[in-house]
């Protein structure tokens, strides 16, 4: 699984360069997440699912699983939910337990507005 | 993977045979999106059968066949009015107790590292499915569901 990285003075964002987050991907996508977040010293980890347009309960069970690897000092919001991802954590609920940006620049901009 | 579409009593039926594995799941999903494009599905609609479908196949490669790549799965799908009746068959182990787990959502008021990882495929059918009928038959796992669909009009 490919992701692109890009690392502000606050931020870690991580883009899954990947369609799915599905069963067949999702070790792939916990394993390579904990390489990632491990690597950097970034308190604040935004992950861009903008191309990821299919997720499935164990690709929700690994972002989940994700942001209790990070544990409590290392923040995970997510951002760009397409529609069936986005359908998924609605239906689930977990868009009450991520905080959800439509866009990963927005982000930025709460920074910048202090 | 086979896929082939018949026409019986004016009822159009397809049909997709496919081996065990996750990959295979992968590819099945696809086949179907694709030969439900004539009909009149939105992408909110399409959507919902995805993540059905996706459920229930990967349910019996994980749990029926728990992982083996030499079971067999059979979908089939007969579009109606506003509604996709969908059989999916295999011949792994039976679901336990013979009976179609409750899908309930399981919670999430604990503390982070409470959160579960897991239970959340049952619940997206149930909500999403109408009709869940599942029956043992001999050796095989006949699972049948209906999920309605608006369209673009």
């Amino acid at each position: 699984m490919e992701f692109s990285c890009k690392e502000t003075s606050d931020v870690l964002f991580v883009k899954v360069e990947a369609e799915r987050i599905d069963a067949a991907a999702a070790i792939s996508f916990k394993e390579n997440m904990r390489d990632i977040t491990g690597k950097c010293g970034a308190s604040h980890v935004v992950l861009d699912l903008s191309e990821v347009a299919f997720i499935d309960s164990s690709g929700l069970g690994a972002i989940v699983s994700v942001m209790k690897l990070m544990g409590t000092t290392t923040r995970l919001d997510l951002a760009g939910m397409t529609p069936t991802v986005d359908k998924v954590f609605r239906l689930t609920r977990m868009d009450s337990i991520f905080t959800i940006y439509e866009h990963p620049e927005d982000v930025e901009k709460i920074y910048k507005a202090g | 993977m086979q896929i082939c579409e018949t026409n019986n009593t004016n009822k159009h039926q397809l049909h997709v045979e496919f081996p065990s594995g996750e990959m295979s799941v992968r590819q099945a999903l696809g086949q179907l999106m694709s030969v439900l494009t004539p009909y009149d599905l939105s992408e909110d609609d399409l959507g919902s059968v995805e993540i059905v479908l996706g459920e229930v196949l990967n349910n019996v490669v994980e749990h029926a066949y728990a992982e083996s790549d030499d079971g067999m799965v059979l979908m089939s799908c007969t579009p109606g009015a506003h509604v996709l009746r969908f059989c999916v068959e295999d011949e792994g182990v039976a679901l336990p107790h013979a009976e179609l787990p409750k899908g309930t959502l399981p919670c999430m008021d604990g503390p982070l590292e409470t959160l579960p990882e897991g239970g959340f495929g049952w619940y997206l059918v149930q909500n999403l499915a109408l009709d869940l009928h599942y029956r043992r038959i001999g050796r095989r796992n006949v699972l049948a569901f209906s999920i309605p669909f608006e369209g673009n009009g």
